[in-house]
């Protein structure tokens, strides 16, 4: 350890053979750097640069003309509510679920490998392909139907859109199925830098298990449980292709709708504005867990 | 723990387990069926007349195996590239101090957050005037930068996780700053990279939107997927799922000693 920076920055000179090169080059980190720097420019600010220009810019010059079509179009409001209900049911269950979930885990049942294994799988299934699997179980001449048959009740149409609430509660299904074990790993690798001794600590002195979790676990997991929060309500808003898969255009969502302007009515410029629509609620979410949160004692950042 | 207690933490596990599996049986179950058992009510739920005539004829559909070409494409173009830009930005990270860092750190962060459907429609319009709109190197581009945020995050964990000392050894005994990265880092970096690469190909196999709106003839699989469904039958569909759900399957078998290291530090 010679010439150890402040960071321990890796020979700056020091330990070159004497007479290389250490003359006035750019540093080393900046060279490594630039090219994902440039690429994230050109590849995030310049469309959201250009997107914006396409949602306000006419052939006339500004325009809001684009904006009014959307807000005009009752599936936009119709996507607008449907977002928001999901958002608001699916978070609490999902984190629920996770949270019983880590505790079991960490009960350290048999099997435990087993059943983590099939717990996570989920995390590597796409929005659309849990859609069609939950097709598989909630359409007409599906395996739900077919269950009840077995029992002797008689089919439902789950997925019509006569029946919005089940409509509904598939599309909660599927996300819950589907999108729970990305918050279920962030609470157990979260649970992992918890110390067993305090847990242990809080049992010889008497407390029950409810109150260790509430009292122990749950404050250690915070900082787990925010991140996981912002990022899960985030890719909520952007769900599309599960809706798409059960319901069709029945279930409207904000981000499929930007797909439909896109695709079926060729409006990108509407489309654009939808998609700054959603792009402003994940920032007024994002702000708005962070200044709740802040403002809850103990907490910091 | 008393022995009711145990008991119960069983049944949670096995109910959790059956709500998880149980789809992903079932909609094996229904690719793996026949289209004449598939249109009988109620539908067997034992795999009773098992043919590959759905999986088949779903492959042999229009645009499925060049949508699977595309979609590998896409896929390993992806990770190469996220590699290529995101591993020397995230040995920067762990190794150095630089002004700057901890904006550059934010600014990565912060890219998570953007959703990809705000990318995805300006995109095609610049893609359009560059040529680039309906082939695989624009939809590799957009995964690429969906991808670099995380690539870079996560290969930085890992290389801090890399001994520094053996590094400056290397280089004492006059190694070169790359000779002692190629020959002593990377050997030991290498199981999370190739875990990291991983998480890539299957975050661009899983891409739905931003393939859908940047292409119109090379359609990844999913796309192709997602636009044939209205029009398609029953038995494309379910056979569709499965061929998006099996990769899964593997990946996670393969990166489930990763997995906690992975998405439990670096989202933290």
């Amino acid at each position: 350890m010679l010439a150890a920076g402040p960071r321990g920055q890796p020979v700056p000179g020091g330990l070159m053979p004497p007479g290389a090169r250490r003359r006035g080059r750019p540093p080393a980190a900046l060279l490594l750097i630039a090219p994902s720097i440039v690429f994230m420019a050109a590849l995030f600010l310049w469309p959201l640069v250009a997107g914006v220009t396409q949602a306000f810019t006419g052939p006339g010059g500004p325009t809001t003309a684009y904006v009014r079509r959307m807000a005009d179009d009752p599936y936009f409001w119709d996507a607008t509510r449907n977002t928001a209900l999901l958002i608001v049911v699916l978070i609490p269950l999902q984190f629920a679920l996770a949270l019983a979930m880590a505790l079991l885990l960490r009960q350290r049942p048999r099997f435990a490998g087993l059943h983590f294994y099939i717990w996570v799988v989920p995390l590597a299934i796409s929005d659309l392909a849990a859609g069609l699997v939950w097709l598989s179980v909630f359409t007409d001449r599906g395996y739900l139907n077919s269950v009840l048959d077995h029992l002797g009740a008689g089919p439902y149409a789950w997925l019509s859109f006569e029946n919005p609430s089940t409509m509904f509660l598939a599309v909660v299904v599927a996300e819950l199925w589907r999108a729970t074990s990305m918050v279920f790993v962030i609470v157990v690798a979260g649970l992992q830098n918890v110390p067993r001794d305090y847990d242990e600590a809080a049992a010889v002195f008497g407390a029950t298990y409810r109150q260790r979790v509430r009292h122990v676990l749950l404050p250690q997991l915070r900082p787990s449980l925010q991140v996981a929060l912002i990022l899960r309500t985030i890719l909520a808003l952007e769900a599309f292709a599960v809706a798409q898969a059960l319901t069709g255009r029945n279930f409207p969502l904000l981000v499929g709708e930007t797909y439909q302007w896109y695709y079926q009515l060729q409006n990108p410029n509407v489309a654009t504005a939808i998609a700054l629509v959603v792009l402003a609620l994940s920032i007024v979410a994002a702000v708005g867990y962070l200044r709740l949160m802040r403002g809850q004692p103990g907490m910091h950042g | 723990m008393s022995r009711r207690g145990g008991l119960l933490v069983q049944l949670g596990c096995i109910a959790v387990t059956l709500f998880m599996g149980v789809p992903l049986y079932l909609i094996a179950l229904a690719a793996l069926s026949s289209r004449e058992s598939l249109n009988r009510f109620p539908l067997p739920l034992l795999p009773t007349s098992l043919s590959g005539e759905t999986m088949s004829t779903f492959l042999r559909s229009t645009g499925i195996v060049g949508g699977l070409i595309n979609s590998v494409t896409v896929g390993l173009g992806t990770v190469a590239l996220s590699l290529a830009v995101g591993l020397p930005a995230g040995y920067a990270l762990a190794r150095y101090a630089f002004r700057g860092r901890d904006p550059y750190q934010l600014a990565l962060l912060l890219t998570r957050a953007l959703p990809i459907v705000v990318l995805s429609v300006p995109l095609a319009r610049i893609f359009l005037d560059t040529g680039l709109y309906d082939t695989s190197y624009g939809v590799t581009l957009l995964h690429t930068a969906l991808a670099l945020p995380t690539t870079i995050l996560i290969t930085s964990a890992i290389f801090l996780g890399v001994s520094r000392e053996q590094e400056e050894a290397a280089m004492i005994f006059g190694a070169s700053p790359l000779r002692a990265f190629v020959r002593v880092v990377l050997p030991q970096a290498l199981p999370g990279i190739a875990a990291s690469a991983m998480f890539t190909f299957v975050l661009s196999w899983n891409e739905v939107l931003g393939a859908s709106i940047l292409t119109l003839n090379r359609r990844t699989l999913p796309a192709q997927v997602l636009a044939t469904l209205a029009d398609s039958p029953l038995a494309f569909r379910f056979a569709g799922g499965l061929a998006l759900v099996l990769p899964a399957l593997v990946f996670i078998a393969v990166v489930r000693r990763y997995l906690l290291n992975m998405w439990g530090t670096t989202l933290r």
